[in-house]
């Protein structure tokens, strides 16, 4: 983000692809097109580490599974070198532990590969701007997570608990409705929407809920 | 036809030498150890004949009653560990007998030999049942039998014994003097010979136990291949064989992912009986039914009653209908969320929706099969559908909270 303009919704985002399959990487950019400039590819953890840090794009399209670790050891060797990046986990797994994993080491968002090109350059745009994106399946488990009747006693109730318009707004997400469809919904802007699911993201990301991670691992299938 | 000559495992006393000739012979156990026993009283040679066996014939490779066999080996272990007391008072006895009737005979010159000797003998015999033990948890790929702890105290005991023993025996020779300096001499030994050959045997068991785990390792490979040909090298055939139906190849791509995706993520103790895998699976049976894909997302779960059911069975008419009537829009979304107290069911695509004004007949038959079905078990169905943007079927269903 150093040498890009702020807040660029406009500016097309500089991205590099990191997963293991050449052949995906092909279609993903095939896919994009001109909505994104990819500005390098890498196909496992070092490699990965290695790009980033040289290229420094906007947003790293980052594989859950990767040779030599996984999506959570990327972000957490790049954000320890200080590269100030953001990355969008992209996985066929849909296992919570993975999708939890990821999203707990600093991803913001989280799609499946089946996601068609459109989608995925807007889910791109969104996580470019510092927003988060969550698929159906991620709200569900964000939703089953933190479902309330919970005998632990809650330490931070700020970061523990979802607010009520959070949930709502989760859940419509998890019936497949899109942003601007949520926003319909709840009478709320596009912007607003974007607002709640950042936030509930930084929950998923600093609760120390010890749940969470038992929750992940317990549930082994999606 | 007569099992082969091995050693038994199950029901044995020492080393399974006694039991395995019987069924080998076809006679009780305890006729072939009175055999021995009566052997051993003239002049030893039951015992020679015993140790002779015991060393030379191979202990039985499978346990007998193998089918189950997590459970049987694990009750035999158990049997084991309940009569380890009878193989030790066994041994004791067949020494202490020998060790009177040498004496008569005076074979061995006096009281002062033979009692060293079966100590000797009795350390001796530890140390094979060690190993003994030690092969046969192997061969029945349970965890050792006995802990590696037990082992080496058996291990320590039995080196022991014979030590002693050889001292006892140099002691009746030249005094209590020399048979200590026969038991430094022996133990030097013991621990230059362990010192040399202790690396190479270490290294042997490594390298036993990497050849163990490569074994595995190989079979592991095998199952997944045998899967993977099963399922994804037919899928693919298959996909390959139509390609010109688009439609069938997302079918089947998708049924294969399923599959893989089951094998895989297998779930640990999964409830068929649950709300959740009756919903998947409904989903799946839709999905290859009508050839349209269904992302299903479940928050919560319980176990399906009447009215879950009932909500099962309106879920899988909403899906039907959807996926009908879901185009190229994408996907169809079902979410399902259980609560204490009520449970609902979202399905919603991305078709051309209608006015629900003017509701075509076939709709409306479904419209009111889905809502009749739901106020029936005291439960609510809402449609909802807008033109372009596509239908979305609420249904909600009070529950008594578990």
């Amino acid at each position: 983000m150093t040498d890009q303009p702020e807040g660029g919704g406009s500016a097309v985002p500089r991205v590099v692809l990191v997963d293991d399959h050449r052949m995906f990487r092909t279609g993903v950019q095939a896919e994009l097109g001109d909505s994104v400039e990819v500005v390098g590819e890498a196909a496992d953890v070092d490699q990965a580490v290695t790009v980033i840090a040289a290229t420094r794009p906007d947003v790293v399209l980052l594989d859950v599974h990767l040779p030599g670790g996984n999506g959570a050891e990327v972000i957490r060797r790049v954000v320890a070198a200080g590269v100030d990046t953001r990355f969008l986990a992209l996985s066929v797994s849909d296992a919570a532990e993975d999708v939890i994993g990821v999203i707990r080491a600093g991803a913001r968002g989280y799609v499946t590969k089946s996601i068609t090109g459109p989608e995925l350059a807007d889910a791109i745009r969104r996580v470019a701007d510092g927003d988060a994106v969550f698929s159906s399946r991620l709200a569900g488990f964000v939703l089953d997570a933190f479902s309330g009747s919970s005998d632990v006693p809650v330490v931070d109730e700020e970061l523990d608990l979802l607010t009520q318009r959070e949930r709502e707004v989760l859940r419509l997400i998890a019936r497949g409705y899109a942003y601007k469809e949520v926003g319909k919904e709840l009478f709320i802007s596009v912007k607003t929407v974007e607002t709640h699911v950042s936030a509930v993201l930084r929950k998923l990301q600093l609760s120390n809920r010890h749940e969470l991670a038992r929750w992940a691992s317990d549930r082994r299938l999606v | 036809m007569r099992p082969a000559l091995v050693r038994a495992t199950d029901g044995r006393l020492v080393a399974g030498v006694a039991r395995g000739l019987a069924d080998h012979l076809g006679v009780d156990a305890w006729v072939v150890r009175l055999g021995f026993v009566l052997l051993a009283l003239s002049s030893g040679a039951g015992l020679l004949a015993y140790a002779a066996f015991w060393a030379l014939v191979p202990l039985a490779g499978e346990p007998s009653d193998a089918p189950d066999r997590p459970g049987a080996p694990a009750a035999a272990e158990a049997d084991e560990r309940a009569t380890r007391l009878g193989p030790l008072l066994a041994l004791g006895a067949i020494a202490a007998g020998v060790v009177l009737v040498l004496q008569n005979v005076g074979v061995l010159g006096g009281r002062g030999l033979a009692i060293p000797l079966v100590v000797v003998g009795v350390g001796v015999a530890v140390l094979w049942r060690v190993a003994d033990d030690a092969q046969r948890s192997r061969l029945r790929a349970t965890a050792a039998a006995t802990s590696g702890l037990t082992a080496w105290l058996r291990v320590g005991a039995g080196v022991g014994l014979v030590v002693l023993g050889a001292g006892a025996l140099l002691a009746t020779r030249g005094g209590v003097r020399a048979a200590l300096d026969g038991v430094v001499a022996g133990l030097v030994v013991v621990v230059g010979v362990t010192l040399v050959l202790g690396p190479w045997l270490a290294a042997n068991a490594r390298d036993l136990a990497a050849e163990r785990r490569e074994r595995i390792r190989s079979q592991e490979r095998a199952e997944l291949a045998a899967h993977v040909h099963d399922s994804v090298l037919q899928t693919l055939t298959l996909i390959q064989r139509s390609a010109d139906d688009p439609r069938e190849v997302g079918r089947l791509a998708r049924a294969e992912e399923r599959a893989l995706r089951q094998w895989l993520y297998r779930p640990v103790g999964a409830d068929a009986a649950s709300f959740r895998s009756a919903l998947e699976a409904l989903a799946a049976e839709v999905e290859d039914t009508h050839r349209a894909p269904l992302d299903v997302v479940v928050v919560g779960d319980r176990a399906v009653d009447e009215r879950l059911g009932a909500l099962l069975q309106a879920s899988r008419e909403a899906m039907v209908n959807a996926a009908k009537y879901a185009s190229e829009g994408g996907p169809v979304s079902v979410y399902a969320e259980l609560e204490p107290t009520e449970a609902a069911v979202f399905v919603r695509d991305r078709g051309p929706g209608f006015d629900p004004d003017a509701v075509p007949g076939d709709r409306l038959g479904v419209r009111q099969s889905i809502q009749g079905r739901m106020q029936r078990a005291g439960g609510r169905a809402e449609i909802r559908s807008l033109l372009g943007e596509g239908t979305e079927v609420r249904l909600t269903m009070p529950l008594e909270a578990t």
